[in-house]
Formats: structure tokens, C-alpha cells, sequence
């Protein structure tokens, strides 16, 4: 095996829909929390729903944060999803305030009053970037529904780093990039086709990473 | 429906107008693409043992008994979620229902709720781990409400759903049954969603057991008053017989989203003219 994608498996969410997904547009996908496989992975997926001090409570005491920020920092490319995206920010306002990895400079805030809480179910995405930041929604047209289930939202201080929005109540990101770490609030792997064809424009980024012994 | 701004103003232009006006050209700008959360079609299937037992003979199936089949067909057909319902009453056959989970969470990438018979953490956790993105709580949440704090604690509020079966006492009261309908409780339906909010309920599946089955429009005055009351999404259930009625739910009813069953499955209309209906009455929807 010298390509695979790891999920990265901390105890929430979904992953059997994420892994599943990802092999339906032609990964190879190992769902794992193991340091050295995820050394070994050409690229790294952190899917997850839920709260954002379990999954950093989770992600700690599995010992597997430092292996993602090398992955990261090596390069290698980053698709967090729902909370796999919120993870990547400064702090969290849920329940009180939470360190996140800080990879990305920002915080992760509740929606405001006067809308229902959670946002969930299919809402469109309106497009921030172009060329080589577009990458993750190539062939999709403007305005298309994703699905989502979320209370929180993040909000980067650069907005350079955005690559779309979403209303509800107000304008919200709803996917990020920088660099090799993207990100996306909505559940590619829950949004039928246009989900797939996110999860496969990420995976078309994915290069085999030499070197990766058998497994 | 508003038409998109064909004139791009500058900022400075748009500042010289008076609020009304700004906000009326930033809805026009915006209408295009920013709609907003679309009222989503829900469809049901009956699962017994790990078959699906109502109708669905119109679909051209190779198995009409297979959940994964039916599930498969309306996802690609546009519709927004899928419940399986579990009417399994043995529970030696309920293994059948995981084993319809994981095949159907393999190849149907929308979201899927199962309800029926879940008891306990355990329950729902086996669940979400066979691929189930939510699970419908209802007869164990009545008897054990603490259940709801508890589930929505560990696997988060998004993925549970508190399913409640009320029937009309009068204009302002509706009384809650479990059991599937069999067994009235003390339970006001209002006061109970209400609560169901509070312990971390992150939806509520509102089903009306006047109109359940009856084809003539969901309880429209039941929808509202609980829709208007939580501030969690609200689905509507029970009474659909035309698209009409999914209209009214989703507008006077003030439902997020809209259940239905016997519609689809009997072939009375598609999910696809059902989104083109909604669409051309002016709400939006994912089409």
C-alpha cells in the first residue's frame, strides 16, 4: 500500500460514512489513531461532530496530535471536516474557553440569538477564492447545498484564508485553506454527490508519499 | 423571488441610500446565492426485521424489500434525509436493523436517522457506529428523560432526535403517547418539546396521530405551536397526502423540515416534483 488517506479515529463522529465516502471516489483509506500510520499517509482527514473539549481531550490522550502537526508541517495535505475544521483554530468558545491547535488564527464562536440552534440541514456556499484556493470546489457551481450540522462557526482573523461563505442569520466561513490545511464546515461525506466531488477534488491533491513502508 | 442585481454599486453609492434601500439591494446581491438553509424533505421507511414493509412497488427495484435499495434510489433523487424506522418488535431480530445501517451508510451519502426500540446509551451508540448519522428517540426519552441529557452529552446534541407521537385535546393542547401510540402518558406535547430542548434534544420529529395515515394535511396548528416554542429544527410528520400539505407544514406550519412516507412510496409523486413545487412556491430548497 504506498497511497492512503488517514481518518483519523478519536472517538466522535462518523467515520465509517467518512472512509466510506472517501473509497467511493477512489481512495485508499485507513482509518486509524496511530502515530506511525499517520507518519506513513500521504494525506490526513479529521472528520468529527460533537464538542470541541472532547475531541481535544480525545486527540491528546491518543498522543496523536503531534504526529498531525509533522504531517502538516511536512506538507502533507489536511482535510478537516465539522469539528476536524474547528480544531485547527486558536480557541473555542464552547463551554467556556478551549485552546485549539492554533494552525489557523481565530476563534470558533456560537451562532447569535434569534436563529435555531443547531444549523442543520442543506445550505448553499458562496465562493471567496479562486484559482489554486478553489482547488477543493472545482466543478461545483456557486450556490450549491451542502449539509450541515453545527452550533459553532469559525471565524479567521485573516480572511485570507477563507475560501466560502454561508448565511445563516449572518455571512459565516464555511471552508477554509491555508496552504496544505483545508477545511470545510459542511459534511462532504453526508452532501451526496457535490460532497463526493469535494472529498475527490481533495483527494486529486493527494501525491503517494515514497518511502511509506508496507503495511 | 427577488431577481439577481444586474447593477453592481459601489459601497460608497449604496451608503448614499437610506437603510430600507441598502438592505433591500444587499438582498437583492445576495439572493442569488445566499438563500439560506433550504426546508428539507424527509422520507421514511418502515424496516421490520431488515426489510422494508410498506408499498414502494412503483420504484422498479430489483429487491422492493431491501432498505439499502429504496434508500439508494431516493438519495439520488434529491431527497434530503432518510429515516429508517424500526418496527422490529423481537428483539433477538433487532441485529437486523445494524446490518441495514452499515450496508445502506456505505453507499447512500445523505443523512440517516433510525428510530425504534432504542432503549439506552448502548443503543445508540451501536447505532452511530453501524453508520447512522442520527438517532430518534422517543418512548425511552419519555420514561427516561435524563436519557436525552446523557446522549446528547456524549455523542453531541446534532445527531439526537426526540420523536414525539401527540394527539389533540384541544386548540392549545396536545397529549403525548408512547409505545408507539399505544400508551397515553401525563405529557403536555408543548411542554414536552420544550423540555426535550433543554436536555440537549437536537430536533424535534413532531407526528400527529389525528392525521397520521388520514391523507388530509399535517396538524398544522400542532406544528406551529411547537415550531414557534423551540428553538431547535422542527419536523413535521404524519397526514401528508399531496404536495400542498408539505407546503403548508413548511409556511403556516413554520416546520424546517417535512416528513412523508406514503406519498413517495406509492408513487404519487417524485422527490423531484416535490422539490420543484416547494421551489416555485418561493421556498428554497435544494434542488
Amino acid at each position: 500500500m504506498d497511497k492512503f488517506i488517514a481518518v483519523i479515529d478519536y472517538g466522535l463522529g462518523n467515520l465509517r460514512s467518512v472512509s466510506k465516502t472517501l473509497e467511493a471516489v477512489g481512495a485508499r483509506v485507513k482509518v486509524t489513531n496511530s502515530p506511525e500510520d499517520i507518519a506513513c499517509a500521504c494525506a490526513i482527514v479529521l472528520p468529527g461532530v460533537g464538542a470541541f473539549k472532547r475531541a481535544m481531550d480525545n486527540l491528546t490522550r491518543l498522543k496523536v496530535l503531534p504526529s498531525i502537526v509533522r504531517a502538516i508541517n511536512q506538507g502533507k495535505p489536511f482535510l478537516g471536516i465539522c469539528l476536524g475544521l474547528q480544531i485547527l483554530f486558536t480557541e473555542s468558545q464552547e463551554h467556556g474557553s478551549n485552546r485549539g491547535l492554533d494552525l489557523i488564527k481565530g476563534e470558533v464562536k456560537k451562532f447569535g440569538p434569534g436563529i435555531k440552534i443547531p444549523h442543520m440541514g442543506w445550505n448553499s456556499v458562496r465562493f471567496k477564492a479562486q484559482g489554486a484556493k478553489h482547488r477543493i470546489f472545482d466543478g461545483i457551481p456557486e450556490g450549491s447545498y451542502f449539509y450541515f450540522a453545527h452550533s459553532y462557526y469559525v471565524e479567521p482573523k485573516d480572511k485570507d484564508v477563507i475560501i466560502s461563505t454561508t448565511g445563516y442569520g449572518s455571512e459565516f466561513t464555511s471552508a477554509v485553506n491555508k496552504d496544505n490545511i483545508w477545511g470545510v464546515q459542511f459534511h462532504p461525506e453526508k452532501s451526496e454527490k457535490l460532497g463526493l466531488k469535494v472529498l475527490e477534488n481533495f483527494y486529486s491533491n493527494v501525491s503517494p508519499v515514497r518511502n511509506c513502508p508496507k503495511l | 423571488m427577488l431577481a439577481p442585481l444586474e447593477i453592481v454599486l459601489s459601497y460608497e453609492q449604496v451608503f448614499l441610500f437610506s437603510d430600507e434601500a441598502r438592505n433591500k439591494i444587499k438582498m437583492k446581491s445576495e439572493s442569488k446565492f445566499l438563500t439560506g438553509l433550504a426546508k428539507r424533505v424527509i422520507v421514511c421507511l418502515d424496516v421490520k426485521a431488515g426489510r422494508v414493509v410498506k408499498g414502494i412497488n412503483f420504484l422498479n427495484l430489483k429487491d422492493a424489500g431491501d432498505p439499502m435499495e429504496s434508500a439508494s434510489i431516493y438519495s439520488r433523487e434529491g431527497a434530503d434525509e432518510l429515516v429508517f424506522l424500526d418496527i422490529t418488535a423481537s428483539v433477538e431480530k433487532r441485529r437486523a436493523i445494524l446490518e441495514v445501517v452499515a450496508k445502506t451508510a456505505e453507499q447512500v451519502f445523505v443523512p440517516l436517522t433510525v428510530g425504534g426500540g432504542i432503549r439506552n446509551l448502548q443503543d445508540i451508540r451501536i447505532l452511530l457506529k453501524s453508520g447512522a448519522d442520527k438517532v430518534s428517540i422517543n418512548t425511552a426519552a419519555i420514561e427516561n428523560p435524563s436519557l436525552i441529557k446523557e446522549a446528547s452529552k456524549k455523542f453531541g446534541s446534532q445527531c439526537i432526535v426526540v420523536a414525539i407521537d401527540a394527539k389533540k385535546i384541544d386548540a392549545m393542547h396536545w397529549q403525548v403517547f408512547s409505545y408507539g401510540g399505544t400508551k397515553p402518558t401525563s405529557k403536555d406535547a408543548l411542554k414536552w418539546a420544550k423540555e426535550a430542548e433543554n436536555l440537549g434534544a437536537g430536533e424535534i420529529l413532531l407526528t400527529s396521530m389525528d392525521k397520521d395515515g388520514t391523507c388530509d394535511g399535517y396538524d398544522l396548528g400542532l406544528t406551529r405551536i411547537i415550531a414557534e416554542a423551540v428553538n431547535i429544527p422542527v419536523i413535521a410528520s404524519g397526514g401528508a397526502g399531496n404536495l400542498e400539505h408539505l407546503y403548508q407544514a413548511l409556511t403556516k406550519g413554520k416546520a424546517d423540515a417535512v416528513l412523508a412516507a406514503s406519498i413517495f412510496h406509492y408513487g404519487e409523486y417524485t422527490i423531484k416534483e416535490t422539490k420543484r413545487y416547494l421551489k416555485n412556491k418561493g421556498l428554497p430548497v435544494r434542488t
